[in-house]
């Protein structure tokens, strides 16, 4: 293989001219997939950090099991079986729905467990000092105990927001055509890797800020935790 | 028959279950291999990246740096199909298991040295000067010093990590390799009845669920005192 193989293989332009509006359009299903699925997550995960202030063992145990299953179950298993095998018991389900709920489970449980040690870190005492001030329990939650317990826990709700969206590509699997599943379709007719790499590159470029952000943002913790 | 007698037939079809079991099997021993293959070469390198960050060579440091970032940013599916299909266009051909190894060894790679780095800068100062002069090399003090202390702070973070790309094994499934989903899903296909997508669910927490309960104790008991 010489390096113009490789180049004509991997970097044609003459190939990207012909593939760049398929793949704008897989870019833009992927950034949409993204503002569906990680909004989903996190209500997913905000109700069982919730649930799980409970102590009660009928609320404690079934809500273990919940978080520790999905969190077991590679992603791209509960998307295939939502959308292999839900139509089997009568339920036919669109690529974005099966997408939707496979994410749902999955992002959620992970968010859970984040936001469930972000509300463990604030002291029993801000709960205790907000209701005797007059707030209800809800209201001590939403104002006082959930915005410091997200703040704490920022960085991992952050990487965990970028694993979601490079997560997306899975949805390539079952047919839905975001900008992986674009790429490859492109790729199979040219019988070129070039919309591949294009594909790559955007994946970079859109994701690249975050990953320096957290690669920050980690190094400070990791060092002040000694 | 009753709506419940088509679930259970459906999903938990004994005759099918018993025909496909040993391919399931099979995949589960095949995951087995894939995830042990890639832990050990992702957290060689990591580690190996580590270390050669600590020696401070300018140039090889910004390589290194770009590689991690690099590879955080990228989709693993991202990578698997850019090293499978995209390189026999190139005139190279890697077969599913390898691009899946490849990739994945990759995505750990730079997840790991991020965390080893993390661990080895967190390693206060005046250990470095300490063991220096005493009169170790400065691969002694790293040695025998600075990592021992380092991995320690590293494990929580490492082993959390470490499960989260190990199930990412399933999207072997994607390059045709014969692991549990890619097994489950050519028993769906053949018998048409998902059952064998049941039990490639069930293999994947027979597999993953200890781990996780694992990676949830080593959390608590490595926490670090605030």
């Amino acid at each position: 293989m010489t390096f113009e193989d490789f180049a004509l293989a991997f970097f044609s332009l003459d190939i990207l001219r012909q593939a760049w509006p398929i793949l704008l359009d897989g870019l833009i299903a992927t950034i949409l997939l993204s503002l569906t699925v990680v909004p989903l997550g996190l209500i997913g995960g905000i109700v069982l950090a919730l649930l799980s202030t409970v102590r009660h063992p009928l609320v404690r145990w079934p809500l273990m099991a919940w978080v520790d299953t999905f969190r077991a179950l590679p992603p791209l298993v509960l998307l295939v079986f939502v959308y292999a095998g839900l139509p089997f018991a009568g339920l036919e389900v669109t690529a974005w729905t099966a997408v939707a709920i496979g994410f749902f489970l999955n992002t959620g449980a992970y968010y859970g467990e984040i936001l469930r040690a972000g509300i463990e870190s604030v002291p029993g005492g801000q709960m205790e000092a907000a209701r005797s001030t007059g707030l209800t329990r809800g209201q001590a939650m939403a104002y006082v105990i959930l915005p410091q317990a997200v703040r704490n826990v920022l960085p991992d709700l952050i990487s965990n927001t970028l694993e979601v969206v490079k997560l997306t590509s899975i949805a390539s699997v079952v047919a839905l055509p975001e900008l992986l599943f674009q790429a490859r379709q492109a790729q199979s007719v040219t019988y070129n890797a070039t919309p591949i790499t294009a594909a790559a590159l955007a994946y970079f470029l859109l994701l690249w800020p975050v990953v320096r952000l957290l690669s920050r943002l980690e190094n400070r913790q990791l060092a002040g935790q000694r | 028959m009753t709506n419940w007698d088509r679930f259970l037939d459906s999903f938990f079809n004994m005759r099918v279950a018993a025909e496909h079991l040993p391919k399931i099997i099979d995949g589960f021993c095949l995951t087995i291999v894939l995830a042990l293959c890639i832990i050990v070469t992702g957290l060689a390198a990591g580690l190996l990246m580590a270390v050669i960050r600590s020696f401070a060579i300018r140039p090889l440091n910004w390589f290194i740096i770009f590689l991690v970032d690099l590879f955080r940013a990228l989709p693993p599916l991202v990578i698997i199909a850019l090293l499978y299909f995209g390189l026999p266009a190139a005139g190279l051909s890697l077969s599913g298991f390898a691009s899946a190894w490849l990739a994945l060894s990759l995505v750990l790679m730079a997840f790991a040295e991020e965390i080893f780095w993390a661990g080895i800068t967190a390693v206060p100062k005046g250990q470095w000067e300490a063991a220096r002069s005493t009169g170790l090399t400065f691969l002694q003090t790293l040695g025998f010093v600075v990592l021992p202390q380092a991995l320690r702070l590293t494990i929580p973070p490492l082993t959390n990590r470490t499960i989260a790309i190990t199930k990412g094994t399933a999207l072997a499934s994607v390059v045709a390799v014969p692991e549990i989903l890619g097994a489950a899903q050519a028993g769906v296909s053949f018998s048409f009845n998902p059952t064998p997508l049941t039990l490639g669910a069930l293999a994947y927490l027979v597999l993953f669920l200890p781990v996780v309960v694992l990676g949830r104790w080593i959390e608590t008991r490595f926490a670090w005192k605030r």
